[in-house]
């Protein structure tokens, strides 16, 4: 029995898909453009760009730059929030530090990273690792800080030794605020990627949409590469959101 | 039904009960607050014994709260101390557990795993008989795996008691544990309460602003006054147990406890 509420949930998506799709059909009909390519055209490439294997080695590549970009930042954003969020004398050190770098845009960072490890993987990884490290580290610290004190009172009121307290209380109480903040840098890691591909390194799908439009003009394989762009960043940001819904965090997203 | 008389304490155990088991000696917290100094309580002075049940009773902002939370070791006076058992009283200690309102049940552990949080330094088996003793004893059986968000808010305080208990402390601090219940629920744990503390006779300090929850628990009332708090009159609440609310002595002591904060018999 399919309900109302499921019904809606699956068809009104997909009925504004399809509804786009013809939109962009008819459009390039329109026009008469030569230059944009129909949903087809860029079905067509993409498949061309599946038979070559081009497409798995160009998405692996971009994958594992923001796998190694941002597993450097969860190790060193979560780290350095969680100080922070902990010793009030630290962030009042480093707080402004932060605040400061963070409205700089990743892309500004270009020209130095290059400096710094040359046109490269080095390159891209560590613009990944700046555009998500410092977000993170905001939100953790927040995150860490906002813990009710009740919390962390009722378990020193148990005996439990600073170890203990930090894993059986802090961390599950800060855990759906670390999760949002998890979440919210992982979209950055995968923005900048595209950005980093485009300009440091020679595979990857930011890459592929640069050469695509370098090489003749294809820009079926240049929509290729943004719809795939989207659809993975889609597909990461489900998996995040399956982590919200694990029991022991679920407490944190729920209304009230 | 037993008779009324079996309900006093034989002789040996009224000896014990007349041991101090809190000291609170010359007490005084300030605040320091951008504009001003604040004196949240000057010059407390309270013994309780062991075994006995106390309820600080004034109205809001009186600074119970506050003395609760000093005698609970989470908040150090400007001047005075505390001692439990001759003691000095530096921290939070397992031995003294703080019952917070319903919102100190953790939401990211299950009923069983909130009331075994404590437990920690026993053993698997041990942990499990004593959360299932404890399940039982609060009326929360079938809801052991349930999550805090799932459970009423009076559910929630009886897991938050149940936690308490079965840490075996030797004093629970209770501040205002029911006052996010509704009246008929408040009722019900009142009694369930005063059941609980029949059983186990822990030394019990209870704070609340409501004077029939203070007269129907405790054995002896400590009406605070506001700015600065301090103690004002303590009252014996010789009404035995159970208690009968509509008794002559009981509507005597209400009437006078009234008069003591200053409120008219009649609305």
């Amino acid at each position: 029995m399919v309900t109302r509420r499921q019904l809606e949930t699956w068809l009104l998506p997909v009925g504004t898909l399809v509804l786009l799709l013809v939109g962009w059909v008819v459009a390039v009909r329109w026009t008469g453009t030569r230059v944009f390519p129909t949903p087809q055209q860029v079905l067509q490439g993409l498949v061309g760009m599946v038979r070559s294997g081009l497409l798995w080695r160009y998405a692996a590549d971009s994958l594992l730059r923001v796998g190694v970009g941002f597993g450097l930042a969860l190790i060193v954003g979560l780290g350095l929030g969680m100080v922070m969020g902990l010793y009030p004398a630290v962030a009042a050190a480093l707080g402004p530090v932060v605040q400061f770098l963070r409205p700089i845009s990743p892309l500004a960072w270009v020209p130095i990273a290059i400096l710094f490890f040359g046109v490269g993987d080095g390159a891209a990884v560590s613009l990944i690792f700046l555009a998500a490290c410092l977000p993170l580290a905001l939100h953790t610290t927040g995150a860490v800080a906002t813990v009710p004190a009740i919390y962390l009172n009722a378990g020193r009121n148990f005996g439990l030794s600073p170890p203990r307290l930090f894993f059986r209380v802090l961390l599950p109480a800060a855990m759906p605020q670390l999760l949002v903040g998890v979440r919210v840098s992982l979209w950055v890691a995968w923005q900048v990627v595209v950005a980093a591909e485009m300009i440091a390194v020679d595979s990857g799908l930011g890459y592929m949409i640069v050469d695509a439009r370098n090489a003749g003009k294809r820009y079926d394989l240049v929509v290729a590469g943004m719809l795939l762009i989207g659809s993975i960043g889609l597909l990461l940001d489900m998996g995040i959101r399956r982590m919200e819904s694990l029991h022991w965090v679920r407490w944190g997203f729920r209304e009230e | 039904m037993k008779p009324t008389t079996a309900l006093s304490p034989p002789p040996a155990e009224a000896s014990a009960v007349r041991a101090t088991a809190l000291t609170v000696r010359g007490l005084q917290v300030r605040f320091s607050m951008p504009t001003r100094e604040l004196t949240v309580l000057e010059g407390i002075d309270l013994d309780v014994h062991e075994g006995e049940f106390v309820c600080l009773l004034g109205p809001s902002g009186c600074g119970k709260s506050t003395l609760l939370n000093v005698v609970g070791g989470f908040l150090r006076p400007t001047a005075g101390e505390v001692r439990y058992r001759g003691e000095l009283i530096t921290g939070p200690d397992p031995r003294r557990i703080f019952v917070f309102q319903e919102r100190g049940v953790f939401p990211w552990l299950t009923v069983e795993d909130n009331i075994a949080f404590g437990l920690f330094r026993l053993s698997e088996a041990e942990r499990r008989e004593r959360v299932a003793h404890y399940v039982k004893l609060v009326g929360l059986s079938g809801f052991e795996h349930a999550w805090p968000h799932e459970l009423s808010g009076g559910m929630k305080q009886r897991v938050e008691v149940a936690r308490a208990l079965a840490a075996n402390p030797e004093v629970m601090y209770l501040d205002e544990p029911f006052g996010a219940l509704d009246s008929i629920t408040r009722h019900s744990m009142r009694s369930e309460l005063l059941r609980l503390w029949e059983s186990e006779r822990k030394t019990v300090l209870f704070v609340t602003h409501d004077i029939e929850e203070a007269l129907q628990l405790a054995d002896r009332v400590v009406v605070m006054s506001a700015r600065p708090g301090r103690v004002g009159r303590i009252v014996e609440v010789d009404v035995p147990r159970p208690r009968d609310i509509s008794s002559p002595r009981y509507l005597e002591l209400r009437d006078s406890l009234l008069e003591e904060i200053g409120l008219a018999h009649r609305i």
